[in-house]
């Protein structure tokens, strides 16, 4: 008698997540091109502005009072909330149940949000504000 | 050492990042559709807001207690979560995604040795980074730590959120202190079998006396957890999360249907949807349920759910097999001058992609396999299902009722938190 064998088929994974490098210089026999091991090393503004990707997030500006920063209105806001808030950094900030972009500024007892555009008043944080450092701002993409 | 963490009230807390006039106020998120809540803030939960319960039973404590109401945004939770798990992951290389809010942490590959401080770094550096609040619980086995975690979540104040099992007096402890009910895997009816035994605790559930009436009612799984609660560690980290078993859509329409062909149209968008889900895990199926119900009402004592099963001669993930195989049932199911409410569509059968056997005299045509994979490429371009079937509604949308929806703040560019300045 002959052994009965079950044939079991398998579809090979054609979507396999590993991906290669394309050379498009193409393979030759004879000598290759030089820059063939350079290639897929493109540039991304990522690389900049995005030190720790886990804690960024982006936010939009809206409103003039930081211009002198740099920071013009409809800017794109890099904010790295890892980073610890100290003297003259720039910090984005809740306070009174409003977000706003500032220059923070230690005092002894206080703190002060600076606006950089002459227009604007500074604002003096005291303990009955309801008010937290969200993140700080590290980067500034704009429309030219 | 395994570690379970868990996020707060995740879906809440994922809301008050970007939105922190919410901190210390009531705030719920509901169920997909603004059904039901699925999510409550601590406010909520003192003021009796219950879980599960649907959205228009607590339409006055919301006006008048003020609190924050949200659709689910799962674009935002979803991002959010990885964020988590990636930080978690610094920690040590073996982490299990356990769930949206929840990851199992494995430390045997590191080499940290005071668990209590590397927890409340760990919790320290989710809050600083993405603004979320997490408890952990730390115990040599998995089900051991999930009930660290309950008591780390329960005493926050005295425990600073992360809580360690790490002696035989804490373990007797943590077990009498937890409900047989609350045990790690322990559902309702479970739980009432246990009672109905005498057991009352954790503690109880290792009773050497229980051993018999556990193996009995819960096989090999009460044993494993049995000795995970004993302090023996049986179950590993599983790596790859399994794929489901079933995937079903079934919807109640929004007026009630007699007509066959407009039932055909829901029928073959609920078979394509499936047929989405399915891909997406990389399965075939060759078993499809269908689903109808008919007026609840009109139906008086007679029976208004109706079901069909049916197998498919070749294991498929084609929407266009799926649906017309769909619609085949329902010509069948169908009875005229029938009202119907509800219809759905279950798949059943699943295998993994690569594990499909050929049929010898039937096959799929090979070119679904293409077209399958060029709409879900333009699903996942535009976020809309721009191709449909023939029997489909081209005007339809797929309608999801999200009246409170908050921004995509971290998947969309136009949708970016807006900051004064």
């Amino acid at each position: 008698m002959l052994a009965q064998n079950k044939l079991l088929f398998f579809i090979p994974n054609t979507e396999s997540n590993i991906e290669m490098p394309y050379i498009s210089s193409g393979i030759k026999a004879g000598f290759p091109s030089p820059a063939a091991d350079f290639d897929g090393t493109r540039v991304s503004i990522d690389q900049i502005v995005v030190k720790n990707a886990l804690a960024t997030f982006y936010a939009k500006a809206n409103g003039n009072s930081m211009t002198g920063a740099g920071i013009d209105d409809g800017d794109i806001l890099v904010i790295d909330k890892s980073m610890e808030p100290q003297d003259g950094k720039i910090a984005v900030c809740f306070i009174d149940g409003e977000f706003t972009v500032k220059r923070i500024k230690v005092q002894e007892n206080s703190l002060l949000l600076l606006p950089e555009n002459k227009l604007f008043e500074p604002i003096e944080i005291t303990e009955e504000n309801n008010f937290i450092i969200w993140g700080i701002v590290t980067f500034v993409v704009k429309k030219l | 050492m395994f570690a379970l963490v868990d996020c707060n009230n995740f879906y809440v807390s994922c809301e008050r990042v970007f939105q922190p006039q919410f901190q210390k106020k009531p705030v719920v998120v509901l169920s997909n559709n603004d059904g039901c809540v699925i999510s409550r803030s601590d406010e909520a939960k003192a003021l009796g807001i219950a879980m599960g319960v649907p959205e228009f039973q607590i339409r006055n404590e919301i006006k008048q207690h003020q609190i924050a109401v949200f659709s689910s945004n799962y674009a935002l939770y979803g991002d959010l979560s990885k964020r988590v798990m990636e930080v978690l992951s610094a920690f040590t290389p073996d982490i299990e995604n356990y769930s949206i809010d929840e990851a199992f942490l494995n430390f045997k590959n590191t080499n940290t040795t005071n668990f209590e401080t590397c927890g409340l770094q760990m919790k320290q550096r989710v809050q600083k980074w993405i603004g979320l609040p997490v408890c952990i619980g730390f115990a040599e086995t998995k089900a051991l730590s999930k009930v660290a975690n309950r008591i780390a979540k329960k005493f926050q104040v005295r425990t600073g959120g992360v809580y360690v099992i790490d002696s035989e007096e804490k373990r007797i402890k943590a077990l009498k202190w937890t409900k047989v009910e609350d045990i790690w895997g322990i559902g309702f009816r479970l739980s009432k079998k246990m009672k109905a035994f005498g057991m009352v605790t954790a503690y109880d559930f290792t009773a050497p006396h229980n051993e018999d009436f556990i193996k009995r009612t819960m096989g090999v799984v009460g044993k494993r957890l049995r000795a995970e609660l004993l302090g023996q560690s049986v179950l590993e980290l599983e790596q790859q999360p399994e794929a489901k078993k079933n995937i079903a859509v079934t919807r109640t329409f929004e007026k009630s249907i007699t007509n066959l062909s407009e039932l055909k149209e829901r029928v073959s968008t609920f078979a394509t949807v499936a047929s989405e889900k399915l891909r997406m895990q990389k399965s075939c199926c060759y078993g499809l349920v269908l689903y109808l119900r008919k007026d609840k009402y009109k139906a008086g004592n007679e029976r208004y759910n109706f079901t069909l099963y049916e197998t498919m001669p070749f294991a498929t993930q084609s929407s266009l097999t799926i649906s017309t195989t769909a619609i085949k049932m329902l010509e069948k199911l169908f009875q005229p001058g029938e009202t119907y409410t509800k219809a759905g569509i279950i798949i059943s059968d699943i295998i993994p992609q690569d594990q499909k056997q050929f049929n010898l005299f039937v096959e799929e045509n090979p070119k679904h396999e293409k077209l399958m994979k060029v709409m879900d490429d333009i699903r996942k371009k535009t976020g809309e299902r721009k191709i449909r079937l023939g029997n489909q509604d081209l005007q339809r949308t797929w309608k999801m009722k999200q009246n409170f929806l908050s921004k995509k703040y971290t998947t969309d560019f136009k949708e970016l938190l807006d900051i004064k300045c």
